[in-house]
């Protein structure tokens, strides 16, 4: 098979659209139980489904249709409530997902021929799928060889799958004949767009032997038609015979239903009704321009009688013409109403190449730095008019900054609910009973971050619920419910969001983690170390305190990878836990990695960017400090970082020097600089792999001068600070 | 039994004439066979003479029996889905 460039276009959008689609379907299946009316549920997993079937059809990936078909045809068995929700219906339905998945997997990797050892393996699910179709079908496939088209066609025969999508009324006028064209040819074409399932043939208007004249064309047709054409490419085919002949093309009951959903589904934007059916190719042009003008001319009529007895409205006369059925104009005039109803609710989207964001972000980015280079040079002139502009040039690249990272952000809640299925499908494996709660999926996260996380979250996830839940037996002798419940969580807090996985389980043993940590010779055997720092431990590579192995965690391998990941995205990731309570894993990570507010600090000769949303508060540094590295903030103990000799920078130590609280989950350090500059709005810029393990340094940024700033790592420095100072005590009493 | 083959084609062209010829031919017996092994084309015309033909017949309380259908007409009655209503035993013609 040869693609061309459009076609292979065409190709990746068809991929990217089904994973969408699988990913809809799968959300649909896991919800579709604890849905009191799962119907909404079970007709969007089917049309999914059906969407899938036809797409892969159009680009002859006939091994998925074959595939997806019998798929589609439970599924549709199931929205008429032939069969009914079932766990074991569910749990037939989903490995099918994967399986489809897989498929279309195999033609992003360039394979758009069938796989025959996937073949085989969609063999053994469709035969899990059989118990639930019934009859002949089902007689069909328990025979099921390994030629797919034939089953498909076998399949047919099982009734509601064939049933055409378009219903063609056609009644050729008197003179088709005489004018050179055959009704039969046309039909012959027709049958060139779709399957013709079925045909009646109207002959009632052949008069009797003496009138009728050989000559003249009596017949009509009532068709019913299966096609993937649109009304439009249908109406099309009797171009030339539309002004004499009656031709009405109406969806099939089947897909009034699509047609609804595709009125539903239309940008909201605010149109005329005959409009949005012919958007949707409900109706054609001609057909409205046809009403139209009976509008028109009714309401000529009409103004004589009575000026304020409206014209019937458009949707009658479509209705009248049968152009369309009631129930997509219904479903029209909804449309139009919600549309006048939430114009400001506008909720269309495109898709962009993230390629092309990535340059727009890049290029903001630039816009950014240079901007601050131009206020600075203002700030210094003494022209009073260019700074009035600069603050308005700043404000505007703030706004464009903002927006365009805002272009970046997706609620993560997608990324949480994928997890509804490991949830579901690991319980099954551990025997354990386990629900999954999801709270905050609202909140927004840049999209990169939300990629990179969500390998993380799968391990935490895998982890809290093969160590964390105990078994049913075991939550019972602790007088809990057999239930676990695991919680997936998001919110945002200073600049942060925070991702939380708690469970209800037997929370860490904190004896078990100092034993083996001690084992394994990472800490000392009499070492003090804070509930946190012991739990930290559970991220050193190749630590676990599973006293079996499972396949799905325990092996050690896993949460220093998880540690690595988050710390990757200049996040951090800390524990909570209490005996027999249940634990909590805390993911912090930065809203985006492309752009910071900053605040700048001067130390000697160089500058340094802080992060501003890790910035608490400024103070001038207390003369009585005697270099030690703490200071009493307030009855608090505020440990100190003397960034000149951090970083070693030489020079004098200013007579007045400043002190930069910084926080981050909890813990406050203050970092020593001689003088503070004030905020900055700057793009990190990654160092090179050679600077990689230069610890508390983040990034580097260039400034308005053309200067290059390190950008300092909170985080590692804060630890840094807390390590040092384990031994002060928690407060100090006011002398 | 009167049968009469018709050695033309039933499209357009000819529908007038065969028409009358055929309407003719329907006086002609009680009982009647007409071989359509010979024609070669018909279109919606032609098949609009079969079913009128059909339709006189019934009303007349004749009996017609069409036979031998060449490959265009059985594809055109396919196509209009009358096979069933032609009712006739559709034997195919050697070609």
């Amino acid at each position: 098979m040869s693609f061309d460039a459009e076609m292979r276009e065409a190709l990746v959008t068809f991929t990217i659209e089904s994973m969408e689609l699988l990913q809809t379907m799968e959300e649909g299946l896991l919800n579709v139980e604890a849905d009191e009316d799962p119907s909404e549920q079970i007709n969007a997993i089917f049309r999914a489904a059906h969407t899938i079937k036809g797409s892969a059809g159009l680009f002859g990936l006939n091994h998925i249709v074959a595939f997806t078909h019998v798929v589609e045809s439970v599924l549709d068995s199931l929205r008429d409530g032939k069969i009914s929700v079932s766990a074991d219906l569910i749990a037939a339905l989903l490995p099918c997902c994967d399986h489809i998945a897989l498929l279309i997997d195999d033609v992003v990797n360039g394979q758009v021929t069938e796989d025959l050892a996937h073949t085989a393996a969609g063999q053994l699910l469709l035969r899990e799928l059989e118990v639930f179709l019934t009859g002949e079908t089902h007689k069909t496939l328990v025979t099921s060889n390994d030629d797919h088209q034939e089953k498909v066609e076998a399949m047919g025969g099982g009734g509601t799958v064939d049933s055409g999508n378009w219903h063609l009324s056609l009644r050729f006028g008197p003179d088709t004949l005489r004018e050179g064209m055959d009704p039969l040819s046309f039909i012959r074409y027709l049958s060139t767009l779709g399957d013709i399932v079925h045909l009646t043939t109207i002959c009632t208007a052949i008069p009797a032997e003496e009138q009728m004249d050989a000559e003249t064309c009596y017949l009509g047709f009532e068709i019913e038609l299966k096609s993937q054409a649109s009304k439009a490419d249908i109406e099309n085919v009797f171009e030339f015979v539309r002004d004499s002949s009656t031709i009405r093309i109406l969806p099939m009951e089947s897909g009034i239903d699509d047609f609804i959903a595709l009125i539903r589904d239309l940008p909201e934007d605010d149109r005329y009704l005959g409009e949005l059916l012919v958007n949707i190719g409900a109706i054609t042009q001609q057909e409205l321009e046809e009403a139209l003008n009976q509008q028109k001319s009714g309401q000529e009529q009409n103004q004589e009688i009575d000026i304020n007895q409206s014209a019937p409205r458009i949707g009658e006369i479509l209705v009248d013409l049968q152009a369309v059925q009631q129930p997509i104009i219904n479903a029209a005039l909804e449309k139009q109403k919600q549309n006048k109803d939430k114009k400001n609710a506008e909720n269309q989207s495109i898709r962009v190449d993230a390629e092309r964001l990535d340059k727009l972000i890049d290029l903001v980015g630039e816009l950014v730095i240079s901007g601050a280079g131009v206020n600075l040079r203002s700030l210094i002139s003494s022209d009073d008019t260019l700074k009035e502009q600069t603050s308005d040039l700043m404000r505007l690249i703030e706004e464009v900054r903002d927006s365009a990272l805002q272009l970046r952000m997706v609620p993560i809640g997608t990324t949480f609910s994928r997890f509804q299925r490991v949830v579901r499908d690991v319980s099954k494996e551990l025997g354990k009973e386990i629900e999954l709660v999801i709270s905050g999926g609202e909140t927004e996260v840049d999209k990169s971050i939300v990629e990179k996380i969500s390998d993380p979250l799968m391990h935490l996830v895998r982890n809290s619920m093969d160590h964390g839940i105990e078994p049913a037996e075991l939550r019972i002798e602790r007088g809990k419910p057999a239930r676990g419940i695991l919680r997936l969580n998001a919110y945002h807090a200073s600049g942060n969001i925070v991702i939380e996985v708690s469970d209800d389980g037997g929370g860490l043993n904190k004896q078990r983690i100092l034993e083996k940590a001690i084992e394994r010779g990472l800490i000392e055997v009499n070492a003090q170390l804070s509930d946190q720092d012991i739990y930290a431990l559970i991220f050193e590579p190749g630590f676990s305190t599973a006293q079996q192995l499972s396949n799905i965690s325990g092996r050690g391998v896993g949460m220093d990878v998880v540690k690595r990941n988050v710390t990757a995205l200049r996040g951090s990731i800390e524990v909570d836990s209490q005996l027999g309570i249940g634990a909590t894993m805390r993911i912090y990570l930065p809203l985006t990695l492309a752009i910071i507010d900053g605040f700048l600090i001067g130390v000697g000769q160089s500058t340094f960017v802080i992060p501003l949303d890790r910035i608490s508060e400024c103070l001038a540094l207390p003369s009585d400090t005697n270099n030690h590295e703490y200071i009493d903030l307030r009855g608090e103990v505020l440990p100190l970082i003397r960034l000149r000799s951090l970083f070693e920078i030489s020079g004098d130590i200013p007579a007045r020097e400043n002190v930069v609280v910084v926080e981050f989950a909890g813990n406050k350090t203050g970092f020593i600089v001689d003088e503070l500059l004030g905020e900055f709005q700057t793009v990190i810029k990654p160092l090179s792999k050679l600077f990689t393990h230069i610890k508390g340094v983040a990034g580097s940024t260039i400034l308005g001068t053309g200067k290059v700033a390190l950008i300092l790592d909170v985080t590692t420095l804060i630890e840094l600070a807390t390590r040092r100072n384990q031994a002060i005590p928690k407060t100090v009493n006011p002398a | 039994m009167h049968s009469l083959a018709i050695e033309d084609e039933l499209t357009i062209f000819t529908a007038a004439e065969q028409k009358k010829h055929l309407l003719a031919f329907l006086q002609t017996d009680n009982e009647l066979e007409i071989n359509l092994a010979n024609v070669s084309e018909i279109d919606t015309a032609g098949l609009q003479i079969l079913i009128l033909l059909k339709r006189e017949a019934a009303s007349n309380h004749k009996k017609i029996s069409f036979v031998m259908h060449s490959k265009a007409v059985l594809e055109i009655l396919e196509l209009a889905n009358l096979t069933t209503l032609f009712g006739d035993q559709v034997v195919l013609a050697n070609d």
